[in-house]
């Protein structure tokens, strides 16, 4: 068996799973996030009276944080009383961070664990060890009430990834050039495991922009086997290590794709499709707007980047450069290593920890024409604002050298 | 509840949820207001020539990217008949199932010989759909899933099964 399907024998109390049977599953961490108030309103339109898991529960505020519309501030405070209510101890409220950043630092989550939140990239925990997928409100509802939900076991497909990095290129590169590869439906249904040298020697902030963004190929959730790296990064957090699920050596991939990452320069995703992958183009396009931030590219990791590359420098006249620390934690990293400091100085300008503009919500959205580089994970039209705006995903690398040059540009051309 | 006739309107492939229901919308939670945003980011004429009963028909992944069932809850409470795609994403499926909306994957479906507004006929128990003189079929839904959509969706099922409903 994979690792996975250990993970949902476990869950379901069975010896044996195999893919494509229906397990129904028990949730060791759910987290739902403030877009859903609509999780509440199933939790009682199904009849729910408690919540069947609360100290395995969590609520994060973080796609509209601070609350920018009235409706926002009556859905946060809505959630705040079914919290209150129901004896759910972990919410984190405004400025704690993007979900998936904050389970992250939770302690809650490892290797092993199921993890259900009601957002895509929830196949970041994977990075982690664990078993994460996103769900919608109804089953969000449903795991409230009884603590479980139904689990097709996935196959799954390995993407192996050899070689040394080359300069200015990072994990984010990495993955876009296999999304552009694969395409954006690939892994519909499927789990993807990432492993080979590379993802090995990355760090584990690295690892985890990886497995974010495997959702973009259609996974329903992604994999890394556990190393030094996680025990180290989890137990900064207080995780302590107990009994981590091993793929058998016999186990049979239902694909393997391999890549010599040496080859792959600085990537972008163009304007209006995450899997529309090229190398960045030659001709000059100014930007009016680079992000960096979110759960794909807002990490501790991805703030000194930039602020390595901005260091004694300025951003470019005319373009603008919003940063959001992906949690409070790592905003105060960021601050202890002097990063913000250095951002700020170069004429960065810092919001909330949380999702940003990401989805299109508020801390600056795109107006019609604008032309916008961003370290998250999505570029559909309309996603960060006006449907007239475009979006080029990037590295955080690539986002602070656009920044510095107010034109779209890879750190290796600094 | 078997049979599904309505005019179509044909999407491409990759639609995702913010061109189903754009993100800025995500703190609505009255359906009926939902419903005046459905696919706004791809058609936004969609919400107001619709009619009761009308299919959807789409290329790969539709339903891809955020997990918001504000996509689902839009194109139900708008009147959409039905989805037909040749494949959809996954989260999009389960919260279609669960909301009752018939979402039907026909692998081989030939998008480019339909248009929109011609006339379509689906008949889910069967597993087949006629559209511009031509018939394709499909695996029917499960019995399971039938029962979900027949019952209206998850919130009915609770209601007649209780938590068994859940297994």
């Amino acid at each position: 068996m994979h690792a996975l399907e250990k993970i949902l024998a476990r869950a379901s109390g069975r010896k044996k799973v195999t893919a494509g049977e229906i397990v129904i599953a028990k949730v060791d961490v759910v987290e739902v996030n403030d877009l859903y108030l609509q999780v509440v309103k199933s939790f009682y339109e199904l009849g729910g009276t408690e919540v069947a898991n609360p100290d395995k529960t969590t609520f994060v505020f973080d796609h509209y944080s601070p609350a920018p519309t009235i409706k926002a501030a009556c859905n946060h405070k809505s959630m705040r009383e079914f919290c209150s209510k129901m004896g759910i101890r972990h919410l984190f409220d405004i400025g704690e961070g993007v979900c998936h950043q904050v389970l992250a630092e939770s302690g809650m989550v490892g290797p092993g664990k199921i993890v259900v939140e009601t957002d895509s990239h929830t196949t970041t925990m994977g990075a982690l060890g664990a078993f994460g997928t996103g769900v919608g409100v109804t089953d969000m509802a449903v795991i409230l009430i009884t603590g479980k939900l139904w689990f097709k076991v996935p196959r799954v497909m390995k993407v192996v990834l050899e070689g040394d990095l080359r300069d200015g290129v990072m994990a984010k590169d990495l993955i876009l050039h296999v999304i552009g590869h694969l395409k954006q439906d690939a892994a519909i249904y499927k789990a993807v495991e990432f492993a080979g040298d590379a993802v090995r020697k990355m760090p584990q902030e690295e690892r985890m922009v990886l497995c974010n963004m495997a959702v973009e190929m259609g996974a329903k959730t992604a994999y890394i086997a556990p190393d030094g790296v996680t025990y180290e990064y989890l137990a900064r957090y207080g995780w302590e290590k107990g009994e981590v699920p091993v793929t058998d050596e016999d186990y049979e991939y239902e694909s393997i794709v391999e890549y010599d990452v040496s080859e792959i320069t600085p990537r972008v995703a163009l304007p209006g499709s995450v899997d529309n992958v090229a190398s960045i183009p030659d001709e000059e396009i100014r930007i009016d707007q680079v992000f960096l931030g979110t759960c794909t590219g807002g990490r501790l990791n991805d703030i000194r980047v930039a602020a390595e590359i901005l260091e004694g420098k300025k951003v470019a006249a005319g373009t603008r450069f919003v940063v959001i620390p992906a949690s409070r934690l790592v905003f105060q990293d960021a601050m202890k290593a002097g990063y913000i400091e250095t951002l700020v100085d170069a004429g960065v300008v810092l919001s909330t920890p949380g999702c940003g503009p990401c989805l299109g919500a508020h801390e600056g959205i795109l107006a019609s024409g604008e032309k916008c580089v961003s370290t998250s994970s999505r570029n559909f039209p309309g996603r960060m604002g006006s449907t007239e705006a475009q979006v080029y995903i990037a590295s955080p690398a690539t986002a602070a050298a656009t920044a510095l040059k107010g034109r779209l540009c890879g750190a290796d051309s600094l | 509840m078997d049979i599904i006739k309505g005019n179509i309107f044909v999407f491409g492939n990759n639609i995702d949820t913010d061109q189903i229901y754009p993100g800025r919308y995500l703190d609505l939670t009255d359906h009926d207001e939902i419903a005046t945003h459905a696919m706004e980011g791809a058609d936004p004429s969609f919400a107001s020539t619709v009619k009761p009963g009308d299919i959807i028909v789409a290329g790969t992944n539709f339903g891809c990217g955020s997990s918001r069932e504000h996509a689902v809850i839009t194109l139900k409470n708008a009147g959409v008949g039905a989805v037909i795609a040749r494949s959809f994403a996954r989260i999009f499926f389960r919260n279609a199932i669960n909301q009752g909306l018939v979402v039907v994957e026909v692998p081989n479906l030939d998008t480019l010989n339909i248009n929109t507004g011609d006339k379509g006929i689906l008949d889910i128990v069967k597993g087949n759909f006629t559209a511009n003189g031509q018939t394709v079929f499909f695996q029917p839904l499960t019995e399971h899933v039938l029962s979900i959509i027949e019952a209206g969706g998850i919130f009915s099922l609770f209601r007649e099964k209780g938590v068994k409903a859940f297994g």
